[in-house]
């Protein structure tokens, strides 16, 4: 069983539901990163999500793509990723999936990736903009040592929400509206119809909504429709607007405490 | 003559359901839909309705009747004989896409997605732009079908492309602009790209190059070609055999297909012209094929300006439509397969290219033809008399003055 696995087979004994936190990689700067990346884990955190950063991220919002440009100010890259990973996998078992563009990957080499990664304690990949019609060129080089979380989208037909489980291991994100990360207007009735959806077609496999998630209240109204929630662009806020604030891992501790209590 | 018109009309509509790519847009190990979940469904659903539409007798009627009555198809053949004479090679044929409506080919693309949007309903059209070519082409179609339109521009191409965003005001189109990385034509795509994650239910995304996730480089292709086809039989006409060389410039590189397509069979050279900036040693280029490598940007595999960690670079041009780091993935797999040579054209060498045909042949060309011309000349001087060679100027030069005083007035 995947550390991934895991977790959410030991929330789904305690009733409890999986809090997600993203971050990109390296923002600010990789020592403050690391650093909220370990008062996050120590906070609650269910599941950790590194973000590598990328030039062009168009599945995200101008929130993600400016944290992402900081990261990449600050030296950050694919190996120094990896290098965080087995920096927290010192202090922290809490899973952590790599979060990232499919290009960056591609530079890095699917097998190097793959090798270094699960060396380094990572438990599994999202590559946001990676549909099934081309992982395969990914996956089919891969181990099982690295959980494939894939998306399915408002817009998925139920037909291949049905392909997407099929394929996924890990849990699957669903994202919950037809929009970028960061976007305003949750609607609960939407999602839950969805949800409902691909809880039928999931095979099993925890279910996490993402997208647009940022406050105690909007987490405590979707987590019921799931096993857990991505909260992303939240965070990176904080990081934003606490430019040279030694405190910022701190804060975005105590949010995540603040976030896990309103889903419990 | 009138057999000939026929021939033209004809020409365009052959042989709609491409070859190349394969069923998932695959042109060899390049293309493919490189996308998130959101946009998935919308572009398998663009790939069926492109593919039954366009099969339609009455969609290919309209159509006809559009690229002949609004858009001013076919568009001539000119022998540019002072040019050839100049050059004292081969001669030099000119395909006038310039004197297309609005003056550039994007317009066979954007009439084509436009009816293909108005066939499936949708009654908003989202378009990056690059020079403003394509997004004068699309509002213009957008006017034409009675379409809500956005625009989405890089704020330095605002900037340095203003006669095309007063343009694309006056046909009705809302300006979006982009000022994130370096205000051009990639980011100008990526938030084109956001905005149809966001708005994909019912807005139809007028892409203008042969880029992008699959179907967009096929279909982009396949509305382009009527260049090439019409092309085939113009010089069949006017000299009784097929050219020796074909030569386009390449940014994303839709002109280029749409020449290049129809005599991928026959025994022409190809050459695809890529814009070298201020020198490709200097960094400041756009030579996505001759001086990048294999990555995804935009939704499909392809060659790319990139650095080792795979972070996309900007490119330069001072041609605004040249001045992308990608390019479609049917070039990069041409490039592959070496059925088309790519060469490198400065800017400068674009600029004396630009000025040598205004002067002698009276014909302005966009800067971005610029660079297939100034090749041309190159090529045609190592050819000899009896050789063709075509080029495709892709687009007229008004644009471009602003540009071309302020290089001068800073260069002298």
């Amino acid at each position: 069983m995947s550390r991934i696995e895991e977790t959410f087979s030991r929330l789904r004994s305690r009733g409890e539901k999986a809090l997600v936190g993203f971050i990109t990689a390296g923002d600010p700067d990789p020592g403050q990163s690391l650093e909220i990346a370990k008062q996050m884990c120590s906070s609650g955190l269910d599941l950790l999500e590194l973000g590598v950063p990328f030039s062009d991220p168009t599945a995200d919002g101008p929130v993600i793509q400016r944290s992402s440009a900081r990261a990449l100010t600050a030296g950050m890259n694919m190996k120094k990723v990896i290098e965080m990973v087995r920096r927290i996998r010192e202090f922290s078992r809490v899973p952590i999936v790599l979060f990232s563009y499919y290009n960056p990957i591609l530079a890095y080499g699917a097998e190097e990736f793959y090798r270094d990664a699960t060396a380094a304690g990572a438990d599994g990949t999202l590559v946001v903009d990676l549909p099934p019609e081309e992982s395969d060129e990914l996956t089919g080089v891969w181990g099982n040592g690295l959980d494939f979380i894939r998306l399915v989208a408002p817009t998925t037909p139920p037909r291949r929400m049905a392909q997407i489980a099929s394929r996924a291991s890990g849990f699957i994100y669903l994202v919950s509206m037809t929009g970028i990360t960061g976007s305003g207007g949750l609607n609960r009735d939407e999602i839950a119809t969805v949800a409902k959806e691909l809880r039928k077609s999931c095979n099993g496999l925890p279910i996490c909504i993402g997208f647009g998630i940022s406050t105690p209240d909007d987490a405590a109204k979707i987590c019921e429709l799931a096993d857990g929630i991505v909260v992303g662009s939240a965070f990176e806020r904080l990081i934003e607007s606490s430019p040279g604030d030694g405190n910022v891992a701190v804060r975005v501790g105590e949010y995540v405490s603040r976030l896990k209590k309103a889903i419990a | 003559m009138k057999s000939a018109e026929n021939t033209l009309a004809m020409a365009a509509f052959v042989d709609t359901r491409p070859v190349q790519p394969d069923a998932g847009g695959h042109f060899g190990p390049f293309g493919g839909r490189y996308v998130a979940e959101t946009l998935m469904p919308a572009l398998i659903e663009l790939e069926s309705a492109w593919i039954s539409i366009c099969a339609e007798p009455a969609f290919q009627s309209e159509l006809k009747m559009l690229l002949k009555d609004y858009a001013g198809r076919p568009t001539p053949l000119f022998k540019a004989g002072r040019l050839s004479a100049r050059v004292g090679g081969a001669s030099i044929y000119l395909k006038r896409e310039d004197l297309a409506h609005t003056g550039a080919h994007k317009i066979n693309n954007t009439l084509g997605q436009g009816l293909l949007a108005k066939w499936m309903g949708k009654t908003k059209v989202i378009a990056e732009t690059g020079a403003g070519q394509h997004g004068v082409a699309t509002a213009t179609a957008a006017a034409l079908f009675g379409m809500e339109c956005k625009i989405f521009m890089g704020t330095e191409d605002i900037s340095r492309q203003a006669p095309n965003v007063q343009r694309m005001k006056l046909l009705g189109a809302e300006i979006v602009p982009v000022d994130s990385g370096s205000g051009t034509l990639k980011d100008a795509m990526n938030e084109a790209m956001r905005y149809w994650v966001g708005s994909v239910r019912d807005t139809f995304y007028i892409i203008g190059s042969v880029a992008g996730p699959h179907p967009y480089p096929a279909m982009v292709r396949d509305f382009q070609r009527v260049i090439g086809d019409e092309t085939k039989t113009q010089i069949m006409e006017a000299e009784g055999r097929s050219p020796d060389m074909l030569v386009a410039c390449v940014g994303g590189g839709s002109n280029a297909m749409g020449l290049f397509y129809p005599f991928l069979d026959e025994p022409a050279e190809m050459v695809g012209v890529e814009a070298a900036g201020h020198g490709i040693h200097t960094g400041k280029h756009a030579v996505t094929l001759g001086a990048g490598s294999v990555g995804v940007l935009h939704g499909s595999k392809s060659y790319v300006l990139q650095d080792e960690n795979g972070q996309i670079r900007e490119a330069h041009s001072i041609s605004a439509g040249l001045d992308y780091p990608g390019v479609g993935p049917e070039h990069s797999w041409l490039k592959q397969t070496g059925r088309v040579r790519y060469e490198s054209v400065l800017d400068e060498d674009a600029l004396n290219a630009f000025h040598l045909l205004s002067s002698i042949e009276g014909i302005i060309p966009a800067l971005e033809s610029s660079h297939a011309v100034a090749r041309a000349i190159v090529e045609a001087a190592r050819l000899p008399r009896e050789k063709i060679v075509i080029v495709n100027l892709s687009g007229r030069g008004d644009k471009d003055l602003g540009i071309v005083s302020r290089f001068q007035t800073g260069g002298e």
